[in-house]
């Protein structure tokens, strides 16, 4: 197969100040008509970095500092840019990952789409207005008259990106380059846009270079594989040869941190109920537009029970209602309906002063390991607050907050920095040491490693797990990630729209799930996909 | 059809915040040294105490403080807007009068203060950190340190006293009998260096904002995918750029249109301009009550209408509103 | 602390704004120094020209006093009305932009409802209004100009209040008990300072710009060296003896220049990210 794409040698340096002085170092890769390149790589790896180069389109201070890339044999590096901008969009396009910001807010989606048209060939309103139609319809979205007549904010995440799909594929140019376009939707979707993609690819012959961070993503399309660490390219290869013989130790490394489709077995829990919640009910009243109030049920009618010493999932898409859930347990949202029992004490029913002292035995880390630290405090001050504002001394929280930090896994002598010198990693130890300030009988953990990559992910996951050993904690793991789920969860439920739809046994769940959505949920996680013989 | 039903929800709810504000001036007011009275008895020349008290009672200025207030709201709820003790007319009538000015010269500072500012804003974006930039830039910070009075009087000093190419006040020329178009471009000429006066601030802050909005902008995602759809920059800039960064500066023009309506105080006093302005400062100054009342009444009407317009205006251009 | 004079520095109109701005305290400093006694006495025969008499460099006015002396003067008014009204408006504002953001919902709507008839009164015809009822003294003028410049500061503080309310550190900070005074002021209100303290500049802008005009119209203090007092004065010899209303113009303009230009320097170095722009 021929070549389409050739990158030789590329290196891509970055302004001044920068944490490291390259973007990309000698960075090399072929791409070749009608296959899949898969780029993987964690975040720094500088994957983006190369099809904003490949674009042209770097940013202000970033510069290709050498090599070539050479598109159908001509070096695009060196063409004037009015040659380039009529390479964009018609013989190279590109998908990006947040389809709500990449789109106009003020301009209709058939606009935006047509603009493609107008920009690079001469034919008519008319004519346009029917391709638009049409192309629409190629990406299965329904009634595409009046999706080129919405605008971005009136559409879903998934019709969005089939649209962004759409305008990608307009010309049928010869390369697409798609960054991460499936990282902001749930599991549902994008097993739905990653099968267009595959589908819309074999049928036009466009070579695609799809960058991702996720390893099953890449073993459910890729045809060649390529990993980067830090600028570099690290290893390259069919697809099968590099997922079942990986060479490099950093591939091995970001294999074996893929959470494996299968549960460990069943361990053996207590019979004793540390909580339970007994039909937790709660709707959200929002002032739409207009003198109507909107009304949204966020918890139907939940009941679950979490034993002693043990980790109970809960998992869902977005909407299903598990964030509201956590909020819930640690009383940041009050129930409308329902009882949460800890021990004896009936958590949704509190007044606001009695919740502040019962919360002490329930305790949450949070998602956004960025957000979730307040910047202008040391970390040391953040884990000792809880303590010192439930009465204990501030040299001894101060102390409790050091062995914490041992707990961790962290350097004790860090509680003096502010969190603006930590990792996302190292933020989310915190988080975890800031929860167990308070020495709770119960943690909620509400999505704590979706922010990390999946190196770090794994890390925080093994912490958790000889937490929960050492500690005697019984866990509340909240996670859109069924995989993550299945390894550290020993009872997992699983949330559609304000409701338990499945609840039982981990490996019960996963290995043979009776709801029609979970076993959609399973189906629809990326991997490799063995070919009918 | 929700656009309008939108604007004009907020347009009712801004009705208890006028009935508000006159109550709390008036209010406010009674708490001032010397009333209509005092004053009109200055005018006079002076008087005994018994013509004083005759002259309240006239008024109906004995009456205790709240049943005063009772009354003004009900003759306000008729739109009865009282009677000028100074100028011996009703109030209605005063404010009428010198309403033709005051819009006339709100008007076109605001368009041209708007207009330029867009346009300035623009090119100091296009070319950031360049030479027209830096420019452009301090420009709009002089113009905004520049007290807008001093520069209304250094205009005259420039323009009316020594190249006499503009009268230096007033509306138009007196006795001289122009109408249609001969008077349309004397009154012109005359509104020349006021309008300018009364633009410069809020060019200035119009240029400021818009230039900001246009950077902020153009660090969008969806500027990335228009350029990695190959449109040209030109094309990029006017048709996915400019609409989203005018929306802030659209926004504010509501926010100030009562700031500008103060600026007109100063600046028709400066050009002896005969209109709301200047009216409101003699009427604070000989307390006239009435008069004060009227002209806040008409002017929070009139921010009130703007503000109606813009929201118009806005929903128009932003499809996520409503 | 150094790091932040490097970032300050960065900007060549930050660090000239912030040199303009230690001129003009120098000339209120040393008012009193370099022309001592009562700045609005008699000084000599009236309207001499600036650069013509050695003793009146500036000129003097209509009513022959010192030019010079009613500019180094004036300078101490112009600040300290600048700097009170600010320090009111935005005390005010912070205060009533924190409850607003923290607790949303009624006291929200409430705050909105207040600043929404403060917006739709000319704020101008407002402070003419107080003037008139209280009187024309500096103090009554300063509170004054800060009861009608509180509406922006309390706006921006609602709007910080508001976004950062719903922010995971917020949140967790709920979760370990902390009550809400603690998160008003030790969590969110640092977070939420730094726009507000750069709005401070422009706040006091305006403030020196308004006292200025209330001058103009003779309703300020009559009794202070007040550079819109000598402006207004200048008007009936505007044709011929102009430099009387232009040379505290001229102080006016690079007063209220050099503090905006600090207040840009300012929120260019406590948001270096931006800088570039």
């Amino acid at each position: 197969m021929s070549v389409t794409l050739e990158i030789e040698n590329l290196s891509v340096a970055l302004p001044q100040g920068a944490d490291r002085a390259l973007a990309l170092g000698g960075v090399s890769l072929a791409l070749r008509a009608g296959e899949i390149l898969c780029v993987v790589g964690e975040s720094g790896s500088g994957k983006s970095m190369t099809a904003n180069a490949i674009m042209r389109l770097l940013p202000v201070g970033v510069g290709v500092s050498g090599g070539a890339i050479r598109f159908e044999g001509r070096d695009i590096l060196t063409l004037p840019e009015a040659e380039m901008r009529r390479l964009r969009g018609r013989r190279i396009a590109m998908v990006f990952q947040e389809p709500m910001t990449a789109l106009n807010p003020l301009r209709p989606i058939g606009d935006q789409i047509g603009e493609m048209f107008r920009t690079h060939t001469g034919l008519g309103r008319a004519e346009i207005d029917a391709r638009v139609i049409g192309l629409l319809d190629e990406v299965r979205l329904p009634d595409p008259r009046s999706v080129a007549r919405a605008y971005a904010h009136e559409l879903s995440g998934g019709q969005r990106q089939r649209a962004m799909i759409a305008m990608a594929l307009a010309l049928e140019p010869t390369v697409l380059i798609a960054d991460e376009p499936t990282t902001a939707l749930d599991v549902t979707t994008q097993a739905q846009i990653l099968h267009l993609i595959r589908d819309l690819q074999r049928k036009k012959g466009t070579a695609v270079l799809f960058i991702t961070h996720d390893f099953g993503v890449v073993g459910e399309i890729a045809d060649r594989v390529a990993v980067m660490q830090n600028g570099q390219m690290v290893e390259e290869g069919r697809a099968a040869d590099v997922l079942d013989r990986p060479s490099h130790a950093y591939t091995r490394m970001l294999l074996a941190a893929v959470p494996p489709l299968a549960a460990p077995p069943a361990r053996a829990v207590s019979s004793e109920t540390a909580l339970s919640i007994d039909q937790v009910s709660k709707t959200y009243l929002t002032r739409g537009s207009g003198l109507r109030k909107r009304s949204t049920l966020a918890l139907d009618n939940v009941t679950l029970s979490l034993p002693k010493g043990s980790t109970l999932g809960i998992v869902g898409e977005s909407g299903s209602g598990k964030s509201t859930l956590a909020k819930c347990l640690v009383r940041l949202i009050a129930p409308d309906a329902g009882a949460i029992r800890l021990g004896d004490v009936d958590l949704a029913h509190l007044s606001r002063r009695e919740a502040r002292q019962a919360t002490a035995r329930i305790q949450m880390v949070f998602q956004d390991p960025y957000g979730s630290l307040n910047p202008r405090r040391r970390a040391g001050d953040l884990v000792a607050q809880g303590p010192i504002a439930h009465g204990i001394a501030p040299q001894a929280a101060r102390a409790r907050a050091k062995g914490l930090f041992a707990l961790v896994g962290l350097d004790p002598a860090a509680t003096e920095r502010y969190p603006h010198e930590f990792s996302g990693g190292q933020r989310q130890r915190i988080g975890l040491a800031r929860a167990l300030a308070l020495e709770p009988q119960i943690l909620v953990a509400d999505e704590p490693v979706s922010s990390l990559d999946v190196s770090v992910q794994a890390q925080v996951l093994e912490l958790l797990t000889q937490l929960r050993a050492r500690l005697g904690l019984s866990m509340v793991f909240i996670t859109h990630d069924l995989r993550v789920a299945a390894q550290i969860c020993d009872r997992v439920a699983v949330m559609k729209d304000g409701r338990v739809v499945e609840e039982g046994l981990a490996a019960d769940v996963f290995g043979a799930p009776r709801h029609a959505y979970t076993q959609a949920l399973i189906e629809a996680i990326p991997r490799r996909r063995q070919p009918p013989p | 059809m929700r656009i309008l039903a939108l604007a004009g929800r907020r347009l009712l709810s801004s009705v208890p915040t006028l009935l508000i504000i006159l109550a709390g001036l008036f209010l406010l007011l009674q708490l001032a040294p010397g009333d209509t009275v005092d004053a009109l008895v200055a005018q006079m020349g002076g008087g005994d105490q018994k013509m004083a008290d005759e002259l309240r009672r006239f008024y109906g200025l004995d009456a205790p403080v709240v049943v005063q207030l009772g009354r003004y709201m009900w003759r306000l709820v008729q739109l009865d807007l009282g009677y000028s003790a100074i100028y011996g007319k009703p109030v209605a009538n005063v404010i009428l009068e010198r309403l033709p000015a005051t819009l006339l010269l709100m008007g076109s500072a605001l368009s041209f203060a708007f207009f330029a500012g867009i346009a300035l804003g623009i090119l100091a974006a296009r070319r950031v950190n360049q030479w027209p930039d830096t420019l452009i830039s301090t420009l709009g910070l002089v113009f905004y340190a520049t007290p807008s009075f001093w520069f209304g009087l250094m205009g005259i000093v420039v323009f009316a006293v020594k190249l006499a190419w503009l009268p230096p006040g007033g509306f138009e020329t007196v006795g001289a009998g122009y109408a249609g178009l001969a008077r349309v471009l004397d009154i012109a000429r005359y509104l020349v260096l006021p309008t300018l006066t009364l633009a410069l601030i809020f060019l200035a802050i119009y240029l400021r904002i818009m230039r900001a909005s246009m950077l902020e902008v153009l660090t969008l995602d969806f500027v990335r995918t228009a350029r990695a759809k190959g449109v040209a920059e030109q094309a990029v800039i006017v048709r996915h750029v400019l609409r989203n960064a005018l929306l802030p500066v659209v926004t504010l023009i509501g926010l100030q249109a009562g700031t500008m309506l103060g600026g007109s105080v100063v600046v028709e006093s400066v050009f002896a301009l005969p209109g709301l302005g200047r009216l409101a400062y003699e009427s604070v100054v000989q307390r006239d009550l009435n008069t004060l009342l009227g002209i806040v009444f008409v002017s929070a009407l009139l921010v009130i209408t703007v503000n109606f317009v813009v929201d118009l205006i806005y929903a128009r251009l932003d499809p996520r509103i409503g | 602390m150094t790091t932040f004079w490097r970032l300050y520095a960065r900007s060549p109109a930050a660090v000239a704004g912030l040199a303009l701005l230690i001129l003009v305290i120098a000339m209120a400093m040393t008012a009193g120094l370099l022309f001592p006694g009562n700045p609005l006495e008699l000084a000599g025969p009236p309207l001499i020209w600036p650069f013509q008499d050695a003793r009146f460099p500036l000129g003097t006015d209509n009513s022959g006093r010192d030019i010079a002396a009613q500019i180094f003067h004036g300078a101490r008014i112009s600040l300290l009305i600048g700097l009170c009204a600010m320090a009111l408006a935005i005390a005010i504002g912070i205060v009533l932009g924190a409850l607003a953001g923290f607790y949303a919902g009624l006291a929200d709507d409430i705050l909105m409802r207040i600043t929404e008839a403060f917006q739709t009164l000319p704020n101008f015809l407002l402070l003419l209004v107080l003037v008139a009822v209280f009187g024309s003294t500096l103090p009554t003028v300063a509170i004054a100009i800060g009861l009608v410049s509180w509406q922006a500061p309390a706006r921006l503080t609602r709007a910080e209040f508001l976004s950062l309310r719903t922010r995971e550190f917020v949140q967790a900070g709920r979760t370990i008990g902390l009550g809400d005074a603690t998160l008003i002021f030790r969590e969110i209100l640092p977070n939420a300072l730094p726009p507000v303290i750069v709005y401070a500049s422009v706040v006091m802008a305006v403030a020196i710009l308004l006292e200025s005009a209330l001058a103009f119209l003779s309703l300020s203090d009559p009794n202070v060296a007040s550079w819109g007092n000598l402006i207004g004065l200048g008007r009936g010899v505007l044709r011929s003896e102009w430099y009387v209303s232009a040379i505290p113009g001229v102080a006016i303009l690079v007063t209220v220049l050099a503090v905006s230009l600090v207040g840009q320097g300012l929120n260019d170095a406590l948001n270096p990210r931006l800088r570039r722009r």
